[in-house]
């Protein structure tokens, strides 16, 4: 069966190319079958792949199949593969599984789209796409994968383009994610010319980590921090993140699917999978766990001041996914999985749940205009409220195994440093904090829901709650996979994922038992201390907010407006280009470029039209001009000679 | 014998077909045509199957007059395949010009057979015999429109000024077979090497230059070039310029790089000025053209130019170039050709630019399918037009002709004028007139497809021709 | 290049000579000229008609037909000379030389081509 694994990202290209060719004219059933079944073969097919892995020893556990010669020039050599191993494995059931739930769940929620075909063609291209990334077996192809989701996510933020915000908000998303991929482009040459100098010409994962001594020290920060430009585009980190909270104007499985559980996690994949560089760069690394612990700490204060749901899980994404920066960041790669993981469980039932609030309220978004919701929706509100205990790491709960594991490991490995794990615990407790904001003002308390849309807010249909459903016991169960030995667990998950890092153990230095018992009794309890404030404010005396936001307007505004982010971005760069724009094509292109290459047209032009009267029709002059030719021909060739 | 018999057996069946062919049509008449045009799709595909099956052989027969080697047997292969879309292209063609008689398709087979012996042989006589097979019955097939009085000019025209260069063809080849004793080229290069280095040769060289210049339609030998190309059928200027030019250029290069190689530096530079003036002076010609079908004969004589640029370098390893682009040449050509074929119709040619005017609105499936053909011949990647003119120009470059290679390419820039000038036309233009219904029936658009798909394909695995194409010309080691 | 220098002094000396043969009778000769001695020669006679006149087809496809065949039976001479050496392949070869041609002259009888009406 290993060989046969390039039919994983095969299934949702014959569902997209199925659905593309013919979606428009076959009815919804087809569509939605096409749609949901072919993901649902690439899961089972990636289950069986599983098994299969689980089958051989550990040092073995890696596939490699080439499909066929893609690239050849010179010596190097690119081939179209695939390559399974743990890592990749793990995100193949992650996409396809998260991804088959979210596609039942659209069945539902975009029944009544006039768009509905064109919705699960694009989505299954995604689904293929996402699953090229993280199969492939050389970094090129990954990047087409790179590519193609980030194609998808734009199709899809734009998905209701008359919608002038929504075309804004993909055209957005495409363009700060493009100076991402620039970098990452860069670093691919990099690589590329900096191996192939020392006679290597390869970007074949398996030959790169063989060979990746070869390199100097400096060449393998550059080419890592280059990397890291794209991770920040493509999963949302500073300084790039901006474009994640706009993206929310697509469809919310969508954002369920592509803007929480995988294609956003893509940048920590990238890096784990690309470990064997980063190991060896170690200020890289730094700036990795750093960046991912500001973002998460600045895009967990934004969740504090918004009321649109969805933007709230969006800075709560932006914010997760730094966490697992910070977990890769400071090599703990298997946490940082981990955390992809689990979190792709919570955060994908996160916003399905806010989907279904949605679907209930007739689109309406702002929880201001929501709360007391728990009744109408009784299995929205269960399970939104478990996926909540998992984000905010309450134990027993996923979230709080991978949450604790990174919080863990920024404190006790030599790669993490204290003010990273003291940063990571506060936001935590922030995380907590308006996540339960958001739980309390939605489901609890007053209700404060328009009087007309009332009397039709009901329960999401089956299709709907089903996922719902599964997501929540995934958000529970899904971590007990990796308890650590300190709780009595196998670490099974981090055992899984070891020969894919080869972590190196010794310089560690070993903490004691008490300690790690310790910093994890005080995470859950700063958990516990947000969830309380949450609790205070919005739902015991909801006027001490109002109170605050009056006190300190300044700061609210301040952060209710993201900390002008996009203001400064408009004012330093966009508005520049765009001067610099207008007088690249009014001066140099219009009127220096244009009036060359006109002017030469018109010359030649001209001089083809004196050529044509030598085209005389009459054969003598054609046998004329032979003769002429003859004569030259010959003549030349005899002076050669007798020169 | 046997033995002979049985490494010639594509032309045999070849030779065959046709004879039963012209018996089929004098017996039947006009009634047959269709029958004789699906007798020709077998026989081409019977002879194609004999050449797969000999294309491992290397081989001589009939005394060294007829040899086998992975260039012929390449070669074969492309003139086969020209013929099969040729002849799908006019099977509507045909019954829709009324005009056309049942002889056309025994003179396909027939001036195939003599491009199939010309490419297959080292032995100057048994080349003229192949090039004079294919040009008579070429010559024929532009009068096919006999009602048409620009058909029979043109047929005429070429006929009479063939002729003048058969005339120089065959006394260059005289001139060899005087200054060293033999037909065989392959004797050549030992007795230049030897120091047979005489005038005499030298004007054998040059008299054959001459020869195949005209065929292949070099300036200044290219005057019939527009004038024909306009006034025959238009499949059969498909014809010409796919399988004539083919088959001219590699009997050609075979010649000229088994033969001259030691005195390269003599016509290498008669044919640098002959590349550099033909390319100019045929893409400056074709700037100001209204007519389709001589904007795309004068595109032809430019193609020949750049063909040129990778000739004159001498370059034996590098002149698997030259197969690439005249298999990329052959398809966008033919592709191109059937599209103009689509637009015609019985008294009303539609031939003029101003016919394309807007032709998108009504026909956005043919407008598509000409303009990927018209981007392909201006060089625009992934289409294999792009790969073909890279592989030409590299080549002259890796040889050291850095300001030939910047010529052709300067000539490429300006070709893209009159190439994407139809583009325009057909996408930005209001329609200037009523074209009627097309005919969209199958034969057509398969043809299309088929080139599309080749060209497609070339653009982006050049690598599996340009390892056949190496193959090939391995032969000149 | 020396061994061809004869033939270039033939060359100018003849066309010398011609030259000089008509140039001598031009200058010397006398020349009375009248409407009958301008006239074209024909039999004596005075001309009917344009001497260009146009000729059918027939009589040039005639002419060509024969110059092929006759020129392919041109061919078996130097075949009936070595028949015994080429012996089978020569006679199989030949046969479907003749063979060859009958199909081309039943092609030309069947198109009419022999027919002058």
């Amino acid at each position: 069966m290993g060989e046969y694994i390039w039919l994983i990202p095969s299934f949702p290209l014959v569902g997209f190319l199925l659905n593309g060719l013919l979606g428009r004219r076959m009815p919804k059933a087809f569509v939605s079958w096409v749609g949901c079944l072919s993901v649902f073969l690439s899961f089972l097919f990636s289950v069986f792949t599983f098994f299969e892995l689980l089958r051989l020893p550990p040092e073995a556990r890696l596939i490699e199949v080439d499909i066929f010669d893609w690239i050849i020039s010179g010596e190097f050599v690119t081939r179209v593969g695939f390559r399974i191993d743990p890592l990749s494995i793990v995100m193949c059931l992650v996409v396809s599984g998260v991804g088959f739930l979210i596609h039942v769940y659209s069945v539902g929620y975009m029944h009544e789209d006039p768009g509905y075909p064109r919705y699960f063609t694009y989505l299954n291209l995604f689904v293929f796409m996402m699953l090229i990334l993280v199969t492939a077996n050389n970094v090129l192809l990954m990047f087409v994968g790179w590519e193609g989701v980030g194609l998808c996510s734009y199709l899809l933020i734009g998905f209701w383009y008359e919608k002038d915000s929504a075309s804004n908000a993909g055209k957005k998303a495409f363009i700060v994610n493009r100076i991402g991929d620039y970098g990452f482009l860069l670093g691919i040459f990099l690589l590329l010319f900096s191996l192939g100098s020392k006679g290597v010409w390869t970007l074949n994962f398996s030959e790169l980590e063989k060979n990746v001594n070869l390199l100097n020290e400096n060449v393998i920060s550059l080419i890592t921090l280059l990397f890291f430009i794209g991770a920040t585009g493509k999963s949302a980190q500073i300084p790039l993140y901006v474009w994640l909270p706009d993206a929310m104007e697509g469809p919310t499985p969508v954002s369920a699917l592509i803007h929480a559980a995988t294609m956003v996690t893509a940048g920590v994949y990238m890096i784990a999978r690309l470990h064997f560089l980063y190991n060896l760069a170690p200020e890289t690394m730094f700036i990795v766990a750093l960046i991912g612990v500001l973002t998460a700490f600045l895009a967990a204060s934004i969740g504090f001041a918004q009321y649109d749901i969805k933007r709230v899980l969006a800075y709560s994404t932006i914010s997760q996914l730094g966490y697992m920066f910070v977990g890769v960041g400071v090599g703990a790669y298997a946490a940082g999985i981990f955390h992809l993981m689990t979190h792709a469980f919570f955060k994908a039932l996160l916003f399905l749940g806010a989907g279904s609030v949605m679907h209930a309220l007739a689109g309406e978004l702002d929880m201001r205009k929501m709360g007391g919701l728990k009744k109408y929706l009784p299995t929205t509100h269960w399970t939104f409220l478990i996926a909540c205990l998992a984000i905010a790491g309450i134990p027993g709960f996923s979230g709080f195994f991978s949450k604790d594991e990174i919080l863990w490991k920024a404190f006790s490995s030599n790669r993490g440093s204290i003010f990273i794990y003291i940063l990571g615990l506060v936001t935590a407790g922030m995380t907590a904090f308006y996540m339960f904001r958001l739980l309390f003002n939605v489901f609890y308390g007053k209700e404060r829901v328009d009087e007309e849309i009332k009397h039709h807010v009901h329960e999401s249909p089956k299709i709907m709650t089903i996922p719902l459903v599964i997501l929540a016991i995934l958000s529970i169960i899904g971590g007990y996979v990796g308890v650590p030995h300190v709780l009595g667990g196998g670490a099974h998950f981090e055992k899984f994922l070891e020969p894919v890092f080869k972590v190196p153990h010794e310089g560690e230095i070993h903490h004691p038992l008490s300690l790690e018992i310790g910093l994890m009794v005080l995470s859950v309890v700063v958990a516990l201390i947000g969830i309380y404030f949450a609790y205070l404010y919005f739902l015991k005396k909801p006027e001490l907010s109002e109170s605050f936001v009056q006190k300190y307007p300044n700061l609210y505004r301040t952060v209710h407006n993201k900390y002008f982010v996009d203001e400064i971005y408009g004012f330093l760069f966009v508005d520049n280009l765009l001067r610099f724009g207008r007088f690249m094509k009014n001066v140099i292109d219009e009127a220096i470029i244009d009036g060359i290459v006109n002017g030469t047209g018109y010359f030649l032009r001209g001089l083809g039209s004196v050529l044509r009267f030598l085209q005389s029709g009459y054969v003598q002059a054609y046998a004329f001009s032979i003769i002429i030719g003859a004569i030259l021909v010959v003549g030349y060739l005899l002076m050669k000679v007798t020169s | 014998m046997m033995d002979d018999l049985s490494l010639v057996m594509p032309e045999v069946v070849l030779c065959g077909f046709g004879l039963l062919l012209l018996l089929i049509e004098a017996f039947l008449g006009e009634k047959s045509k269709s029958l004789l045009g699906i007798l020709t799709l077998i026989a081409a595909s019977s002879a194609l199957f004999f050449v797969l099956r000999l294309s491992r052989l290397n081989g001589e027969a009939f005394f060294g007059l007829y040899s086998l080697d992975p260039l012929a047997s390449l070669i074969k292969g492309l003139i086969l395949v020209i013929l099969v879309l040729i002849t799908v292209a006019s099977i509507r063609y045909v019954e829709r010009e009324n005009a056309i008689a049942g002889e056309y398709y025994p003179l396909l087979i027939f001036s195939t057979l003599g491009m199939m012996i010309m490419v297959s042989t080292t032995n100057l006589l048994t080349i003229f015999i192949g090039v004079e097979l294919m040009s008579i019955s070429v010559y024929v097939l532009c009068g096919m429109f006999r009602e048409n009085v620009r058909s029979a000019e043109a047929s005429l025209k070429y006929f009479l000024l063939g002729a003048f260069a058969s005339a120089f063809l065959v006394y260059g080849i005289s001139l060899l077979y005087g200054s060293t004793g033999s037909l065989d080229i392959r004797a050549y290069s030992e007795a230049i090497s030897a120091g047979n280095y005489s005038s005499v040769l030298m004007l054998g060289v040059a008299l054959i230059t001459v020869g195949f210049a005209f065929k292949i339609a070099l300036v200044p030998f290219h005057m019939w070039t527009p004038d024909v190309y306009e006034g025959a059928p238009t499949s059969v200027t498909a014809f010409m310029a796919a399988g004539v030019k083919t088959a001219a250029f590699v009997t050609f290069l075979r010649i000229f790089y088994t033969a001259f190689l030691p005195v390269i530096k003599d016509w290498g530079g008669v044919l640098w000025l002959i590349a550099v003036i033909t390319m100019s002076y045929a893409n400056l010609t074709a700037l100001v053209q209204e007519n389709i079908k001589r904007m795309l004969a004068y595109s032809s004589i430019a193609h020949a130019g750049y063909i040129l640029v990778a000739f004159v370098t001498g370059e034996r390893s590098l002149s698997s170039s030259i197969i690439y682009y005249l298999f990329a040449y052959a398809f966008m050509n033919i592709g191109a050709f059937t599209c103009v074929m689509l637009m015609e119709r019985k008294g009303e040619e539609n031939l003029d630019i101003d016919s394309y005017a807007g032709l998108s609105g009504k026909h956005p499936l043919l407008s598509l399918c000409l303009s990927i053909f018209l981007l392909s011949l201006t060089g625009v990647p992934p289409l294999a037009g792009f790969m073909a003119k890279f592989y030409v120009f590299s080549t002259a470059i890796k040889a050291g002709y850095v300001w030939l290679a910047i010529i052709g390419v300067l000539n490429s820039v300006v070709a893209a004028y009159y190439y994407l000038r139809v583009i325009m036309y057909m996408y930005f233009k209001e329609p200037v007139k009523e074209i009627g219904e097309i005919d969209l029936s199958s034969p057509y658009f398969l043809v299309v497809f088929i080139c599309i798909f080749f060209l497609l394909y070339l653009g982006i695995f050049p690598r599996d021709l340009t390892l056949l194409a190496e193959g090939a010309v391995s032969v000149f080691f | 290049m020396k061994e061809y220098l004869g033939i270039l002094i033939i060359i100018l000396l003849s066309s010398l000579v011609a030259i000089l043969i008509v140039g001598i009778s031009y200058f010397l000769g006398e020349r009375k000229p009248k409407k009958v001695k301008l006239l074209p020669y024909e039999c004596g006679m005075t001309t009917i008609g344009p001497s260009r006149r146009r000729i059918s087809v027939k009589y040039y496809i005639f002419a060509m037909l024969f110059l092929i065949f006759d020129i392919e039976v041109l061919f078996m001479y130097p075949w009936a000379v070595i028949t015994k050496d080429l012996k089978l392949f020569g006679f199989v070869e030949m046969f479907i030389f003749i063979v060859i041609l009958l199909i081309g002259y039943f092609y030309v009888w069947r198109k009419g081509a022999l027919e002058w009406e």
